[in-house]
């Protein structure tokens, strides 16, 4: 590790790095080799500037929700609106730049991991669009709650493969991607999904999703006049969060707030705050916080989110804790949920639940900072993919998926309590 | 003493060295050392004692599987250096094989040390490669242990000489593009990997992966200075129905692979 001022290669202060099997350093060799000269070619960054408008839809607006910052301590609250993108999420960014790249170093063939779906969603999405072939490993747990996305990945053309191993969540998904990816690396790349994984994926992905931040920073002071006094985003690996935060790390008046999955609350141990319980070690090819035993086996995660239910988290994130610069809480599925419903009962917005815990964060950091706050928070997702989710959080629909209507005995679920 | 000594007291018998794999841990610790030991009295040169992880990128299901029941029947890292000490009292070469972050957790300096004080040879470290592994190196330095790092058939001369120029004891020469498995052909590109790696270093060339049969390792044995057997090993204990029934099984095994070498080359 180093403790240099000028970080190595790779590296984001002491963390990151490529802590990979030699097998596959050419692939991510080539893989930077690759990026670097296509972000400065201009055939490049053309195509990707138009898909990003003609394709994903960029750039996302951003909407003022005064009725929701009601319940925020009267804090002015603006959501930048990833969840209006093609295919439900900020995952498109990354995925439309991967799969140009993967053109360009002949490869036919995509894999991806995916928790909620959304990724793999997008994967398919841009593999359909770009004619690869595309494969998407999913933990068997996450198929089951997320069983329509499963559905739309196929409807997509992907193959989903169910992953049985260990907790049968997304660290399994990628677990298994890797051994794909050393099987098949000559014709396959892997687009991983979030900004963790062996250098060059943190820096490569952050730089397809800066384009959030970059777009956010103008609308606000367009809207506002002024930049926001906090920016905030839930952290899974931490994508759609450095996203959004990376323009505005040289704006030292700018708060960075990164929300954790904090499950049935970090002392039960069943939760994703890695910064609150986690400690640096190697976890899918990087140095960064990584939720684990005393014997550096790596501890389950647990959170009514399936996206953040990730015992790691991107090395940049784990940065720029250490340095001072951001912010991480836990915020638990209690918190989340009440965000969930109050974002969709104040506003029309259903969020994704992903989404929804950088929601409750602004219900606490805008009653701590008052009504003359600005707050950014990044809307990275829609809910569509969670309805079944929450309607059974809710009490909505009875075990056997059947509606549950006002008149049945037990259909006072939490939502009706409000 | 490095693993290298023992690679060339083989290659003294005109024989590559027989490196046997087994997770440290399953089906109990003492199960597991008691395996290790048939393997030493069944031929096998060099034990590769495995740390039990929870994500094992480069295994296959069957290593996989021994690790999941290893970690549920409550092993502990600390359990490798009571196989290190067995396997070397038994007269054989004990490495460790493990993925980084249990050492990283234990302290790299703390483990070097604990591992020699163990009788232990050295480290193979699957997911860390010789760019990362400053803090290992200088460890290992200091405590006269072994660097075991891997090669594989993507490996550019570059990498192939960047790689052997920090190994100590032998390089692992991954035989095909994958995970930890037995494979019905094994040959070709291990030949060329081995070919290639030689352009770059002395020291012995060991491959791995995908061997499980004797005539297997007599086929490999006849362009490697040794060769590694994990999965087909592993599998005699997970598929047994009693723990006697899956010794008798790994001996079996392990003495038709230290055949198999010995005819390797003639």
């Amino acid at each position: 590790m180093t403790t240099s001022q000028a970080p190595a290669h790779g590296r984001f202060g002491d963390f990151g790095g490529r802590y990979v099997p030699e097998a596959l350093i050419p692939a991510l060799e080539q893989l930077e080799e690759v990026w670097r000269k296509a972000v400065v070619d201009p055939e490049f960054v053309g195509e990707l500037e138009r898909l990003q408008r003609t394709y994903t839809g960029r750039p996302s607006i951003i909407t003022e929700v005064p009725r929701f910052a009601e319940h925020c301590g009267g804090a002015r609250v603006i959501l930048k609106r990833e969840d209006l993108n093609h295919t439900g999420s900020h995952k498109i960014n990354n995925v439309l730049g991967q799969a140009l790249l993967t053109k360009r170093m002949g490869k036919r063939r995509v894999i991806a991991e995916t928790g909620a779906g959304q990724h793999g969603v997008a994967t398919a999405t841009a593999a359909a669009l770009l004619g690869l072939e595309c494969v998407v490993y999913m933990g068997r747990k996450d198929t089951e709650r997320q069983a329509l996305n499963v559905a739309r990945m196929r409807l997509l053309g992907a193959t989903v493969v169910p992953v049985d191993n260990g907790s049968k969540t997304l660290k399994d998904a990628v677990n298994e991607a890797f051994r794909d990816w050393v099987a098949n690396v000559s014709t396959t790349h892997y687009v991983l999904g979030t900004v963790t994984g062996p250098h060059p994926f943190p820096e490569m992905v952050r730089d397809f999703h800066r384009v959030i931040g970059v777009e956010a920073r103008q609308q606000v002071l367009d809207l506002v006049g002024r930049l926001p006094d906090a920016v905030l985003a839930c952290v899974g690996g931490g994508s759609n969060a450095i996203g959004i935060f990376h323009r505005f790390i040289d704006d030292p008046s700018v708060r960075l707030i990164g929300f954790e999955a904090g499950g049935e609350g970090v002392a039960t141990g069943k939760h994703a705050a890695r910064f609150s319980a986690g400690i640096p070690g190697v976890l899918h090819g990087a140095f960064t916080y990584v939720m684990q035993d005393e014997d550096g086996q790596t501890v389950e995660s647990h959170s009514v989110s399936a996206g953040l239910d990730y015992p790691s988290v991107g090395p940049e994130h784990a940065h720029l804790l250490d340095s001072g610069r951001a912010e991480y809480r836990p915020v638990s599925d209690d918190e989340a949920m009440e965000a969930f419903s109050l974002l969709s009962r104040t506003e029309g917005i259903l969020p994704a639940i992903e989404s929804a815990h950088a929601l409750a964060g602004a219900m606490k950091v805008g009653r701590e900072l008052g009504p003359d706050a600005v707050l950014l928070v990044n809307l990275s997702g829609r809910g569509d993919k969670d309805v079944h989710t929450a309607a059974e959080w809710f009490g909505l629909i009875a075990d056997d998926g059947t509606p549950r209507l006002p008149d049945d005995a037990g259909a006072k679920g939490k939502g009706e309590q409000q | 003493m490095s693993v290298a000594t023992i690679i060339e007291k083989c290659r003294a018998d005109d024989r590559p060295a027989l490196v046997g794999y087994l997770p440290v841990g399953f089906p109990s610790v003492e199960g597991s050392i008691a395996a290790m030991r048939v393997l030493v009295e069944s031929g096998v040169d060099i034990v590769e004692i495995g740390v039990p992880y929870s994500d094992p990128v480069m295994d296959g299901p069957v290593i996989q599987d021994a690790a999941v029941r290893a970690l549920a029947a409550g092993v502990h890292l600390t359990d490798i250096f009571t196989a290190a000490r067995e396997v070397s009292a038994a007269g054989a070469g004990a490495l460790v094989m493990t993925y980084w972050n249990p050492v990283l957790r234990y302290g790299v300096e703390r483990f070097a040390a604990d591992l020699a004080a163990a009788g232990g040879a050295g480290l193979i470290t699957p997911d860390l490669i010789p760019d990362e592994a400053g803090a290992w190196i200088a460890a290992a330095d200091a405590h006269d242990l072994d660097k075991v790092f891997l090669v594989a058939p993507s490996s550019t001369p570059e990498r192939l000489a960047a790689v052997t120029a920090q190994c100590r004891g032998f390089v692992y020469a991954t035989a095909v593009m994958g995970v930890t498995g037995a494979r019905a052909s094994v040959g070709e590109a291990a030949d060329a990997l081995v070919s290639r790696t030689r352009e770059h270093t002395d020291l012995p060339v060991c491959v791995g992966l995908g061997v499980s049969t004797g005539d297997q390792a007599a086929e490999v044995g006849r362009f490697a200075d040794g060769v590694i057997v994990g999965s087909a090993l592993v599998r005699c204990l997970t598929e047994a129905d009693s723990d006697e029934q899956g010794l008798e099984a790994l001996g079996a095994l392990a003495r038709e692979l230290a055949d198999g070498v010995r005819r390797a080359r003639t």
